[in-house]
């Protein structure tokens, strides 16, 4: 018999911090509503009547701000992946991304020929689920999302080392014409 | 009334509609010039998608390029593998046999059908309906359990080949067309109930966003934007290709019964009635398919020197591809003539002294997919 054993009434809720959090963060997933490409054709059927990704919690909002998942779904290109960073720069944290498609895991059809292609999403910002298919079937998209909670889960507020993510936070290497790798300036 | 006191000067705003935002259809920028909630200018910035699809043209061969066709309008692609294949076989001056020629036509229906249903589901988003978009993709999953019974992929088939068809169809396709076409007047009926009935959907689309017959002629719009305007030109009834000639269909155009000729509720319902029509030419085609090869013999694919355009009439118009040949295996010209590309240019004169949230609205209604735009 420990010393608080037993001393609490059944009202009264008692868990560790981390369980409750990881809880409610995997469990109320907010991707954001941004399509790139055919993927996102299929990321609007995941959520249409068919699969119907609210059963997971999964609520598309409008606006980077309101939202802690960002699905990328289609290719992403050079003039694209300067968009792509500042849109994960303004997600709130935590934040995850989901790499979906095999053009944002690491350039699918375009990797040889695509001169304006950046081959895999994960050179402009941290990736934490990688679901391949061109694009992928629903149910992979799913499967990737049970898998982000499933990670989500396993999470501790504790300092993580392995996840800093303040080593990403510096201009993104996206490839030029003729497929060297280098700065792109910024928007206008 | 003069006080003496000045008139209040207002100041225009640029603002970034885009890259990311939920209805413009994908990666789409559009950079507009606001007072207050007029808009005054819309300048379209394209570019975001460019996944160099002609370049990728110049390097495989040509069979090997039939998949990045279906990754360019990516809402109806057994229709640019057609165009694709068509113009190839166009430089080979080969002949198709009879039902590889019929089937392709069904699967151009078929795949017209399921693009209209999203361009349908989603302006009802555009506009605030949620509800339609899901009743539009209940049944667009139906053919697209089709399209996976035939080849095997929801969204990207590559099953038009140059020369035919990647596989034969059989019984159990016949029964899955048949059971769809015949719930298909059902579920028109609920589209209308749903949406195109509901009055505020009316009042948000009617006389908004006209598109006179010249400026759309001006402008070179085709498909369902074109025939909204009044203008009677389908690819399929002008220049007839797959053996689309030996079916009856009607081309609708816009009228001026419920809005005005050539606004976005002209548009939307063209988009209707096309899903009716299409059901009839797949009703004849599965009804008259005649036996026989699927493909034909075609060894290597190497045509002469020269060069071939063909065009075909995609869901949102006339899709060109203009091919030219030194007599290798490998292109060395490929060009695409993008439907969307074309229709798109014309936001910067319809978009124009319109409230913001009727620019959505416009933009909707013009139904553009990204993937053909920048390719």
């Amino acid at each position: 018999m420990s010393l608080i054993e037993g001393k609490f009434g059944k009202n009264i809720v008692i868990t560790s911090v981390d369980a409750v959090a990881n809880w409610a963060r995997a469990s109320s997933l907010w991707p954001m509503l941004f399509g790139i490409a055919c993927c996102a054709i299929e990321m609007m059927a995941t959520a249409a009547s068919r699969y119907d990704w609210d059963r997971l919690g999964v609520i598309p909002r409008a606006s980077p701000r309101q939202s802690d998942l960002m699905i990328v779904a289609g290719t992403v290109n050079a003039k694209m992946a300067l968009v792509v960073k500042k849109l994960y720069e303004q997600m709130p944290d935590p934040k995850y991304v989901l790499a979906m498609g095999v053009c944002v895991v690491g350039g699918g059809p375009y990797y040889k020929w695509g001169y304006s292609v950046v081959k895999g999403v994960d050179k402009v910002v941290p990736v934490d689920v990688y679901v391949p298919g061109c694009p992928p079937r629903p149910e992979a998209l799913l499967d990737g999302l049970i898998k982000l909670q499933k990670k989500i889960q396993a999470q501790t507020l504790a300092k993580d080392p392995v996840h800093d993510q303040s080593a990403y936070l510096v201009t993104p290497a996206v490839p030029d014409r003729v497929g060297a790798y280098s700065q792109v300036k910024p928007l206008n | 009334m003069s006080t003496g006191a000045k008139p209040i000067e207002t100041q225009d705003m640029l603002l970034n509609m885009g890259p990311q935002h939920p209805s413009t259809h994908g990666v789409l920028r559009l950079v507009i010039r606001t007072d207050g909630e007029m808009v005054s200018e819309v300048t379209p910035v394209v570019g975001y998608l460019h996944r160099c699809a002609e370049k990728i043209g110049e390097n495989l061969r040509y069979e090997q390029f039939v998949p990045y066709t279906d990754r360019m309008d990516y809402l109806s692609s057994m229709s640019d593998n057609l165009a694709f294949c068509l113009a190839t076989e166009k430089l080979l001056t080969i002949e198709i046999p009879p039902r590889a020629q019929y089937i392709r036509v069904i699967m151009a229906e078929l795949n017209r059908i399921a693009s209209h249903l999203l361009a349908f589901g989603t302006y009802g988003l555009d506009i605030g309906a949620f509800t339609p978009f899901l009743y539009a993709f209940r049944e667009r999953e139906l053919i697209l359990n089709m399209f996976e019974y035939v080849c095997g992929a929801r969204l990207t088939y590559n099953y038009v080949k140059v020369g035919g068809l990647m596989k034969d169809v059989d019984k159990k396709f016949a029964q899955m067309v048949e059971n769809f076409l015949n719930q298909f007047d059902d579920r028109l009926k609920d589209y209308n109930d749903l949406l195109s009935s509901n009055s505020i959907f009316l009042t948000r689309t009617k006389a908004l966003g006209v598109i006179s017959a010249e400026s759309a002629l001006d402008w070179g719009l085709t498909g369902p934007n074109l025939r909204a305007s009044g203008i009677n030109y389908d690819v399929r009834k002008a220049m007839p290709y797959s053996s689309y000639e030996k079916f009856q269909f009607d081309v609708p155009l816009g009228s001026n019964d419920i809005g005005v000729v050539g606004d976005c509720w002209n548009r939307y319902w063209l988009r209707i009635i096309e899903m009716k029509e299409s059901c009839k030419i797949i009703k004849q085609a599965m009804d008259g398919l005649p036996a026989g090869k699927y493909a034909a013999d075609l060894r290597k694919i190497k045509p002469a020197v020269g060069e071939a355009y063909t065009c075909i009439e995609n869901p949102r118009g006339e899709l060109g591809f203009y091919i030219v040949s030194d007599g290798s295996e490998i292109p060395t010209r490929c060009k695409v003539r993008a439907p969307s590309f074309v229709n798109l240019a014309i936001m910067s004169e319809v978009g124009k002294n319109n409230l913001i949230a009727d620019l959505i609205a416009i933009l909707g209604s013009i139904d553009i997919v990204l993937g053909e735009i920048d390719r």
